[in-house]
């Protein structure tokens, strides 16, 4: 038998996972029922900042339904300080974030009480029921104005709002290049608030066995293995009392990588009632309370000379990150820290990040978390500096970027791109777009004066991917490890289970999981079942977040499956009386070379493992193998994004005309998975560009409080995207794998927002801040006119 | 996203609703398509104690003619009204903005009665209401009444009808023979109007020889824009058009939101008025 089956990798495989979700066969936590089941609602501030004088909840409990109730208060002896795991530095300001507000209300949506009640309706109705008396204390929103000596505070007990102050400082320094360079721009950037969104809001159960003191806790959670560790300290149940579970999971984008005050109060909840309970949040209760996204404003400065050649950046942060630290709030800005200088070479470097509290929802990761931050300050300022120049903006990239002999390369800010093709990616791209006539037709308009203006966007970006060394991970001070875990049994039928750490939540895992085990193993697709999302089934992991699930998740998949093979051949030699030397193995069957017809099949050597009649000397039954991979790097995916708007310069109102992407994510695992990756990110970072946007009025109040405010756009506003791939396989992993999660996200912002000042330049308009509404746009115009 | 408690019925004839209506006084709702009323309800913005559910009454639906006027029933979806042969032969004005409405899933819900009983400045409806001259049947306890478009937006959210009357019927002249167009700018495809204009045109000898102009989103209630209308009187070219549109934003008085600044509304007025005029008279 010759190896003729198709290799699974690579192949556009239908997702496993459709057929129950789309129809309807799903199990969200809201979803969980169990016997004698109470229902949670929480009564949240509505105010920015405040002292609470008094609250009551006696009167809830007059109301029907209405099992228990607790103030922040009633609480505290159960429930410890919500955890913050990254204390980037030594002198951090780290404050105490009760799960429920007892003395103060630091944000518009910090919960203050709990209700218990039969139903959801009757929790509901008794929110309305408990009094509390508010002493209104000063809000706290501007960033600068926040580092004011005189500044109200945020956290009073701490006397300043400055959380801390985080530099790095390499190559040359920044100063001298200043000195010698020809051309210098400043620019100062605004990144947004911005709400996930995710399809399914929050939801958390929990089925408590009051005897044994065991939990099961149900979240819609994209961090299982996080919680259940994190939640066993702030609730004092034992870390093997406490099952965490993530169901079918709808969407996280970050906003469910953390562990959240409602997780915690479930499990005291259940604790103190002995009873199972429920929570699922309303959108505009999310909106409120879920963690949002960036929040900063960035102060870049650029250091080139004449022809363009890049000598240093500059970049100085205020990162917003609420009013409390949450599981990774001060890290996430600093995710882009070494990512600020993209895919270019330079000599100088110089970061620094001032994390801020302030009395609005706290911050944390959004699908990207630091790194598109990071590519919008460079691909916006290269823009710039193009103009500056005059020259086009692609040239000037061209004459910065790493060329694809100089891999592996390490970048002014200490960083090892293992491997990339900028060129590539680039002349596809510029290929699909039609860039020249594109430019043509823009003078055209131009020269015509006409109201519909063409602008062309450009973004060469990379990202840091395959989160993460644990040992870089401490250098930055984060608490935990960055590994992930990986198990496969053979069963005695010859079927595979896979266990993953990773916790998919629409990522498709369980699909491209079976293809790469199916690879390695020989065995069909269909024959491979992937279990994950629960810590009794899958004792171990790191979760998914950051673009790591594939890179570093879906290689301990193959070493696990390489452990199996290695196992297994030592059983075939055995039962086929060769030595192991002698085996060939490809498409899952064993054969002795030279003799085709002595031959035994994995499934075959899987059954005699299992009745382990006859095994070599010193072999235990069965085969199960298990890998714990903590990578050495990260992966480095790279693309060249362009995107055409018009934009109506009565209106300000932006189209997008056409927009091609070239990503090179290394090896590709399963196509379409990867396309609907792509598609989505780019609507997420489009949606940044033009659209999405949390508001906060001079009090403190979400002003974008609904969908009807929070535009999230839809399929109509979008463009037909045009997307191709280069493939440079990274070094760093057996599967040559990079991350596709974010890669959308963080290249398609400042595409388009640089298609956007693009198309008004000539008018005299050199930036427009986001999201580029159309009366901003309006107004840029205007203001350029006159 | 819970509402608060309220009390249900669901009669099964207009004269039922009214009765239904009637009891329940200052604090009964009508629910049609639920587009607007459930919203409210599940944001504990609306407290009544009454809901009438008005979905089952089958008089209300359907469009027929009645002489030189088309007669919609309150309850027909805006799916129907869109696709209705006598709307977009007579009233094709009311049928291009209704196809801007929201999306399908709520132009398979929501109702023309509903939108206009509402009485949102931000719905596309009233504002095409006000520019048809359509005439608005309310039925109560005494019999029924007929409300002309322009006197029946009283206020935000507020129409010329008592808490006892039903909306039944909408009356539009037919108008044959006039271009019309419905300008909205928003900002993603399923968001309110940010303003939209909605113009009805009838020329006469390459001339603009009248005009109706509804505005939407422009105050607290949809408005006609009464001066740009006298201005285009005799508009025979784009250039007269833009002239006279520039009086769209008269005696307007737009709110501000997170999508845009009263000046910038009265700007956008200017700009779509000229838009939809010159598409409607074919001048475009």
């Amino acid at each position: 038998m010759t190896s003729t089956t198709e290799r699974e990798v690579g192949r556009a495989r239908p997702r496993k996972e459709d057929a129950h979700l789309i129809t309807g066969q799903t199990n969200w936590t809201d979803n969980i029922q169990a016997g004698g089941l109470l229902y949670m609602a929480f009564l949240r501030s509505p105010l920015a900042h405040a002292r609470i004088e008094r609250i009551d909840v006696a009167p809830a409990l007059q109301r029907p339904g209405v099992v228990a109730a607790f103030t922040g208060a009633d609480l505290a002896d159960g429930l410890g300080s919500m955890p913050c795991v990254w204390p980037v530095t030594e002198d951090i300001v780290m404050p105490a974030h009760p799960p429920v507000a007892a003395d103060e209300v630091r944000y518009a949506g910090d919960p203050v009480a709990v209700v218990v009640a039969r139903d959801r309706y009757a929790a509901a109705d008794a929110l309305e029921a408990i009094e509390v008396d508010y002493e209104p204390l000063p809000p706290v929103l501007d960033l600068e104005g926040a580092l004011a000596e005189d500044a109200p505070l945020v956290h009073a007990d701490k006397g300043t709002n400055r959380c801390y102050v985080w530099p790095l400082r390499t190559g040359e320094e920044f100063d001298a290049v200043r000195e010698r360079a020809e051309v210098t721009l400043k620019r100062r950037y605004h990144q947004q608030r911005l709400i996930a969104n995710a399809m399914e809001p929050r939801a958390v159960a929990v089925t408590p066995v009051a005897a044994s003191g065991e939990y099961t806790l149900y979240s819609s959670t994209q961090v299982p293995h996080i919680a259940r560790l994190l939640l066993a300290g702030v609730t004092g149940i034992p870390e093997n009392k406490l099952r965490v579970v993530a169901p079918d999971v709808g969407g996280g984008f970050g906003s469910k990588l953390q562990v959240y005050g409602e997780e915690a109060v479930a499990l005291d909840v259940a604790r103190r009632l002995g009873r199972p309970v429920k929570w699922t949040e309303s959108r505009s209760e999310g909106y409120l309370a879920t963690h949002q996204g960036r929040g900063m404003i960035q102060d870049v400065e650029i250091a080139a000379t004449r022809e363009g050649r890049l000598l240093g950046l500059k970049v100085d942060l205020l990162a917003d990150m609420g009013a409390y630290l949450m599981l990774i709030t001060p890290g996430t800005p600093l995710l882009g820290a070494f990512m600020y200088p993209g895919i270019y070479k330079m000599d100088s470097y110089e970061f620094t990040c001032t994390g801020v509290f302030t009395t609005r929802t706290p911050t944390d990761a959004y699908r990207g978390a630091g790194r598109p931050e990071a590519t919008f300050a460079i691909e916006r300022i290269m823009d710039d500096l193009a103009a500056e120049l005059g020259v086009d903006p692609m040239e000037l990239r061209r004459r910065n970027w790493i060329r694809h002999e100089e891999f592996p390369y390490t970048t002014v800010a200490g960083l090892t791109y293992d491997s990339g093709h900028y060129e590539a990616a680039t002349d596809r791209a510029l290929a699909l777009f039609g860039y020249d006539e594109l430019r043509a037709e823009q003078r055209k308009r131009a020269e015509g004066q006409d109201a519909v203006r063409l602008g062309i966007g450009v973004s060469t970006y990379t990202e840091m991917c395959g989160l993460a060394p644990s040992r870089v991970l401490r250098d930055l001070r984060y608490a935990a490890g960055g590994w992930e875990a990986a198990s496969i049994r053979m069963l005695p039928t010859g079927k595979v289970e896979v266990v993953t750490g990773t916790s998919p939540h629409g990522q498709g895992h369980v699909t491209s999981w079976s293809q790469i085990a199916a690879d390695v193993l020989g065995v069909p697709f269909e024959d491979v079942e992937v279990v994950h999302g629960d810590t009794r089934a899958a004792p171990q992991g790191m979760d998914t977040y950051g673009s790591r699930s594939l890179v570093v998740g879906g290689s301990a998949v193959h070493h696990a499956a390489v452990k199996v093979v290695e196992k297994a051949r030592k059983v075939a030699a055995h039962l086929l009386e060769a030595s192991e030397q002698d085996l060939d193995f490809a498409d899952g069957v064993f054969s002795v070379k030279g003799s085709p017809e002595a031959r035994r099949t994995i499934q075959e050597v899987a059954f005699a493992t299992f009745t382990s009649h006859d095994l070599p000397e010193g072999l235990e039954p069965t085969i199960n193998a298990e890998h714990l991979l903590d990578p050495d790097t990260f992966s480095y995916p790279h693309g060249t994004h362009l995107c055409a708007v018009e934009v109506d310069t009565e209106t300000g109102q932006v189209r997008i005309r056409s927009y091609v992407c070239v990503d090179d994510v290394g090896r590709v695992v399963n196509p379409m998975i990867v396309e609907g990756q792509v598609h989505g990110g780019l609507a997420q970072g489009i949606a940044q560009a033009l659209y999405e946007e949390a508001v906060y009025d001079d009090e403190g109040n979400l002003v974008s409080g609904t969908m009807a405010d929070y535009l999230v756009p839809s399929a109509a506003d979008l463009p037909d995207f045009v997307t191709d791939r280069t493939q440079t396989p990274a070094t760093s992993n057996p599967l040559g794998v990079k991350g596709v999660g974010e890669a959308g996200t963080i290249a398609s912002t400042p595409a388009v927002v640089n298609a956007v000042v693009d198309a008004l330049r000539p008018l005299g308009v050199g930036d427009v801040r986001m999201p580029c509404t159309p009366e901003r746009i309006w107004q840029a115009v205007r203001e350029a006119r006159s | 996203m819970i509402p608060p408690t309220f009390d249900y019925v669901r009669p099964a004839s207009v004269e039922e609703a009214v009765r239904g209506l009637a009891e329940g006084g200052e604090e009964a709702k009508v629910l049609a398509g639920g587009q607007s009323l459930l919203p409210l309800l599940r944001l504990r913005l609306a407290f009544p104690e009454l809901v009438v559910d008005v979905g089952r009454v089958a008089e209300l639906r359907g469009v027929r003619e009645d002489g030189d006027t088309l007669v919609i029933g309150a309850l027909t979806t805006h799916h129907d009204v869109l696709r209705d042969p006598l709307v977009r032969r007579y009233a094709g004005l009311l049928a291009a903005a209704t196809a801007t409405v929201a999306d399908p899933a709520v132009r398979h819900r929501g109702t023309l009665g509903g939108s206009l009983a509402h009485a949102d400045p931000a719905g596309d409806l009233p504002a095409v209401a006000l520019a048809l001259d359509a005439e608005l049947v309310a039925a109560g306890p005494g019999g029924r009444r007929t409300v002309p478009a322009r006197d029946f937006f009283v206020d935000y959210l507020q129409s010329a009808l008592a808490p006892d009357e039903l909306l039944v019927e909408i009356r539009v002249p037919k108008a044959e023979g006039w271009g019309f167009h419905y300008e909205k700018f928003h900002r993603v495809a399923q968001a309110w109007a940010v303003v939209g204009v909605a113009a009805l045109v009838r020329r006469d000898d390459g001339r603009v020889a009248e005009a109706r102009i509804g505005l939407t989103n422009m105050g607290a209630t949809p408005l006609r824009a009464a001066a740009a209308e006298a201005a285009l009187a005799g508009a025979g070219d784009g250039q007269a058009v833009a002239r006279a549109a520039e009086a769209a934003a008269e005696g307007t008085r737009p709110t501000r939101d997170t999508s845009a600044s009263p000046e910038y509304r009265e700007h956008l007025a200017r700009v779509l008025t000229r838009r939809a005029v010159l598409a409607a008279a074919g001048m475009g």
